[in-house]
């Protein structure tokens, strides 16, 4: 394969580094001042990328044209699906943060960094990397571009010290993180001679060493700290707190659905001949998650750890679509992750349009009593937000439990299924405590809340969504994720 | 008719309503209310009339491809009919019940209200497993909202308790059709009706659907849920609780657990039968202390369902024919009872049987409506109540006679209690001088009780009208159950049955034979 060819099939994320770094130059001498055009300029190359892999995906890319740098990148239709969430979503979060910059929220820096456009675009370069990476170290570099960004997001609010806790948090259990990995692939290159995903699957075949085991376990363990899954959540609800909240909605949609998208990849391709070893481990980190997931968020009294602990809930129904280990699992997954992106764009969006009068953002269940009195619009959206999260029908969050235990039972994991949505039922606690606490109870105080266009169009979008109307895509979504995840299962 | 889609209209016009009433004031979100849903009951006559009795079993089927995984599939039989019937009759009743009560957020609630309609709807009408589970599991939400939003003070323990209690009762239930749709690789329900699920699997498939339905019924001892929510929430939202909602547990016994799993049914029949048996008479010794009379009705509640699940079990004609009626007769007079503390609540605002007394004096025509429906409660011939539980136990007693017995004290309980109760709200002296001072039944009140207490009387004088659409798919549901019955021991011997009919005119005993002349004379001609 020649470079033109491999250069072909990285156009997004060539045009996305490209972009990137022309909006840095811009960023260095235009200032602050410029931040709204490179916010809509990165707007518009995420766009402009996420429309440059719509033929690819639609005509269902697979086999060794989706190979590209020898190996190094591969851009099958998984890939293209993952990617076009992680652009969907930043676009979402470029979308939603100048409103909330320019407001006290942001404390005594009023306005947006002209960073923060640019930085969001190199995440996104890192996550489109992270997806469509065919080899461990296209992996850890991807991995680790949307890391470092991602630091930096935490920590943009410079003067604000929550900002300033949570990015120095995640930067250090991140950076604990990704050495766990990078020590689990040094001992998978150690054990099967190669770093390439196909290389090390063929060295792992029969009888696994416990040196190579070690090495499944290692790279697990770094990949479920991306992903915040149980036992290794324990920053997520600091750096969702902390995080100024745009932030936080970016962190909760497209780094997941990168995160997400990797462990699949990492799992099916590179550990599919040892599907017991990993399996156990995965069902545990799902029943897990589910459990402390809803466990945490009862007692929370802020709506961002809440938020977080919902997300961390979440990521247990994903991994349970993981722990299926076949293809229907692996769709039900891309489909779960679709709609887990509307709802928590939704939910984020939704909580940045409340505040009080002298513009504060509303952070805790005191501020929002008797919503649906004081804003109605936002109360209604919130109060879908919350059973579609709960998987109550006939929300579209009901659809993605629904096809995640379908390929559950048709797998034959019945009970493990069984006390999952069991486990679920813990969890519709406190969204209904949510709803209770907009609906039931009287006002508590004034709320402005004057929102921007884009606020509104961005939550009445997700809104649609989520709703029963929802339903209708599922028939278009299911066909662009069963090609998704065919594409991983090709492979072997 | 031919080809017009009524029931997906039937649930398009409330939808509508409902979206109208979210933008609307609260005098016009009332109005609203209102008009959708009598035009959804006049739908529902138009539906039962042109219903064929007789006909195929799935009428007014409609299906559409619209979603990934399952399928827009809609059909009613006789059984399903009836209950849709139900729904859209007490309706109306509800939004005239909430008019002057509901100040708050009317358009909300009406909307609520009107939400719940198109689940209820759905769930009876619903050919596709999943497509039922949609709208059965749907209605949490605006049941939810009304008993949080507009219950009494202690609404929202009671509005939790009812949330969790029947959601961790239907997620099993998912997991059971997520199970056999992959086995029967169909989620079309009445393909899956005549399916044969594996003798083991059955037991489980029934136990998972069991939680379901014995949470949503509700059967001793997961009953618990009811009275709070019962008690909490607004006149009409217990009407609705109490009316439609009891009923989607005994609808789907009789939809899913008998004719999909007839064998563990049987296996399982003697533990439906001992908790109806304590429900029977626990909870009617319950109703007969409380003080509330909401909490007396809705013990009561639990006592008649009871009556409903053993009839369900009887594996026999009367025994289903009976749970049927019960649960359309207890619909009809529960919520009318409801009504009944509703009207004096409106006045009073307390629902604490001390307060009240002698309203007979200065309420007849209340007086006259409470007694009709106390009686019809206990079960009076005439009455409702009276067909459907003699139907029951009739059914039963073929199977059991213990269980019979036992549950027919549920009978002479019930008359206690209500009496007891009607004694202490109608008649005595008038020691409160609040509760003497209050006006009759307005002109509102009187369009609500009416056509309940006509309907009370009809279903009670000819409950042919509502056997007979039945008929036919009780009788399949039997012919399917028959292999499974387990062996009853009343051990009736049918004797020979007389040559005419039961209201022959005889003359002298001679009579008959000459009758019998004429007409051989008029065959001879």
């Amino acid at each position: 394969m020649d470079f033109a060819a491999s250069f072909a099939l990285v156009i997004p994320e060539l045009l996305l580094t490209a972009t990137g770094l022309v909006l840095l130059l811009v960023a260095a001498w235009g200032g602050d001042k410029a931040a709204r055009p490179i916010a809509i300029i990165a707007a518009s190359a995420l766009f402009a990328a996420g429309i440059a892999i719509v033929p690819a995906q639609h005509v269902g890319a697979v086999g060794p044209a989706t190979l590209a740098f020898g190996g190094l990148i591969k851009v099958d239709t998984f890939a293209l699906f993952a990617k076009a969430l992680i652009y969907l979503a930043a676009i979402g979060a470029l979308i939603i943060a100048p409103a909330f910059f320019a407001g006290p929220a942001a404390g005594t820096e009023r306005g947006m960094r002209a960073e923060y456009p640019v930085l969001v675009l190199f995440a996104t370069v890192g996550m489109s990397i992270m997806v469509s990476a065919n080899d461990f170290m296209s992996l850890y570099l991807g991995l680790e571009l949307n890391s470092l960004s991602a630091y930096v997001l935490a920590a943009i609010l410079r003067r604000d010290t929550r900002s300033g806790e949570a990015g120095l948090k995640y930067f250090v259990l991140g950076a604990l993180a990704s050495g766990i990995l990078l020590y689990g692939m040094s001992l998978l290159y150690g054990f099967t001679g190669g770093t390439s995903f196909a290389a090390v699957r063929a060295g792992l075949t029969g009888e696994m060493g416990t040196g190579a085991l070690f090495g499944v376990i290692f790279v697990l363990s770094g990949l479920a700290f991306k992903i915040s899954a149980v036992p290794f959540h324990m920053w997520t609800p600091d750096v969702y707190e902390g995080a100024p909240t745009p932030v936080t909605a970016f962190f909760a949609t497209a780094p997941k659905v990168a995160a997400v998208g990797l462990t699949a990849r990492v799992v099916f391709e590179v550990f599919g001949g040892q599907v017991t070893a990993w399996q156990q481990i995965v069902m545990f980190m799902a029943l897990a998650s589910i459990v402390f997931g809803a466990l945490g968020a009862i007692g929370q009294e802020n709506l961002k750890r809440l938020l977080a602990y919902s997300s961390i809930n979440n990521i247990g129904f994903i991994l349970l679509g993981l722990a299926v280990a076949n293809a229907e699992g692996a769709s039900a997954m891309l489909v779960y992750l679709f709609i887990y992106v509307a709802m928590s764009l939704g939910c984020f969006v939704a909580l940045l349009m409340l505040r009080d009068e002298d513009g504060a953002l509303f952070e805790t269940f005191a501020d929002i009593r008797g919503l649906s009195v004081t804003r109605p619009a936002i109360a209604w959206v919130l109060l879908l937000m919350m059973f579609s999260l709960a998987g109550i029908p006939p929300l579209l969050g009901f659809y993605a439990k629904f096809v995640i235990f379908q390929a559950t039972i048709e797998a034959g994991l019945v009970a493990f299924g069984a006390i999952a949505i069991a486990a679920s039922v813990i969890g519709a606690f406190y969204y209904i405590k949510f709803v209770k606490v907009m609906f039931f109870d009287e006002p508590a105080g004034v709320v402005t809340g004057k929102s921007g266009p884009a606020h509104w169009v961005l939550l009445f979008l997700t809104a649609a969504i989520i709703s029963p109307l929802g339903y209708l895509l599922t028939p278009s979504l299911t066909v662009l994720a069963d090609k998704a995840a065919a594409s991983l299962f090709l492979a072997v | 008719m031919e080809g017009l889609p009524i029931l997906s209209l039937m649930m398009c016009v409330p939808l509508a309503g409902a979206i109208a009433c979210l933008f609307s004031g609260a005098n016009a979100a009332r109005w609203i209310a209102l008009g959708a849903t009598l035009v959804t009951f006049v739908l529902g006559i138009l539906l039962w009339a042109n219903y064929d009795v007789g006909g195929p079993q799935w009428q007014f089927t409609e299906k559409a491809n619209l979603f990934a995984g399952f399928s827009y599939a809609l059909g009613i039989d006789g059984i399903a009919l009836m209950l849709i019937m139900l729904s859209v009759f007490l309706m109306p009743v509800c939004i005239l019940a909430s008019w002057e009560s509901v100040t708050k957020r009317v358009g909300e609630y009406m909307a609520a209200f009107l939400f719940m309609e198109v689940l209820m709807i759905g769930t009876f009408a619903a050919q596709d497993l999943f497509l039922f589970y949609v709208f059965f599991e749907a209605g949490l939400i605006p049941m939810y909202l009304i008993i949080g939003v507009w219950g009494g003070d202690n609404r929202i323990y009671a509005s939790y308790k009812f949330f969790l209690y029947t959601l961790l009762g239907s997620v099993l239930m998912l997991i059971a059709m997520f199970w056999m749709v992959a086995q029967a690789d169909t989620s079309d329900i009445p393909t899956l009706m005549q399916y044969g699920f594996p003798r083991e699997a059955q037991t489980w498939l029934w136990l998972a659907f069991f939680a379901s339905f014995a949470v949503k019924v509700p059967m001793w001892p997961l009953h618990t849920w009811l009275p709070d929510a019962h008690v909490q929430a607004p006149t009409a939202g217990s009407v609705i609780l109490a009316g439609v909602l009891l009923k989607l547990g005994g609808y789907g016994f009789i939809r899913f657990s008998l004719p999909m799993f007839p064998e563990a049914s049987a296996q399982f029949a003697w533990l439906v039968f001992a908790l109806s048996m304590i429900a029977v008479v626990y909870t009617s010794l319950v109703a007969l202390v409380q003080a509330d009379m909401k909490k007396l009705i809705a013990y009561s509640s639990v006592a008649h369902m009871a009556i409903v699940t053993v009839g369900l079990f009887a594996f026999n004609v009367q025994g289903l024919e009976g749970a049927m009626i019960v649960m359309l007769s207890h619909g009809l007079v529960s919520g009318a009872l409801f009504l009944c503390v509703g009207v004096i609540y409106d006045r009073l605002h307390t629902r604490e049987i001390a307060r009240y007394g002698g309203l007979a004096i200065n309420m007849p025509y209340y007086a006259l409506f409470f007694l009709l429906f106390t009686m019809a409660s206990i079960g009076l011939p005439g009455t409702s109540g009276f067909v459907g539980e003699f139907l029951s136990l009739a059914g039963i007693y073929q199977t059991s006679s213990t269980v019979a017995l036992i549950c027919t004290t549920g009978i002479i309980l019930g008359a206690a209690y209500m009496l007891y109760l009607y004694r202490r709200v109608a008649f005595g002296g008038q020691t409160n001088e609040d509760a003497a001072a209050m006006p009759d039944i307005s002109a509102r009140e009187w369009i609500m009780m009416a056509p309940i207490a006509a309907a009370v009387l009809w279903m009670g004088v000819y409950p042919e009208s509502f056997l007979a659409p039945m008929r036919k798919d009780i009788a399949v549901l039997d012919a399917r159950l028959a292999a499974a019955a387990p062996a009853g021991d009343a051990r009736l011997a049918p004797g020979t049955p007389r040559a005419g009919a039961a209201n022959a005119l005889g003359h002298h005993g001679a009579g008959h034979e000459g009758m019998e002349h004429e007409s051989a004379k008029e065959g001879a001609h």
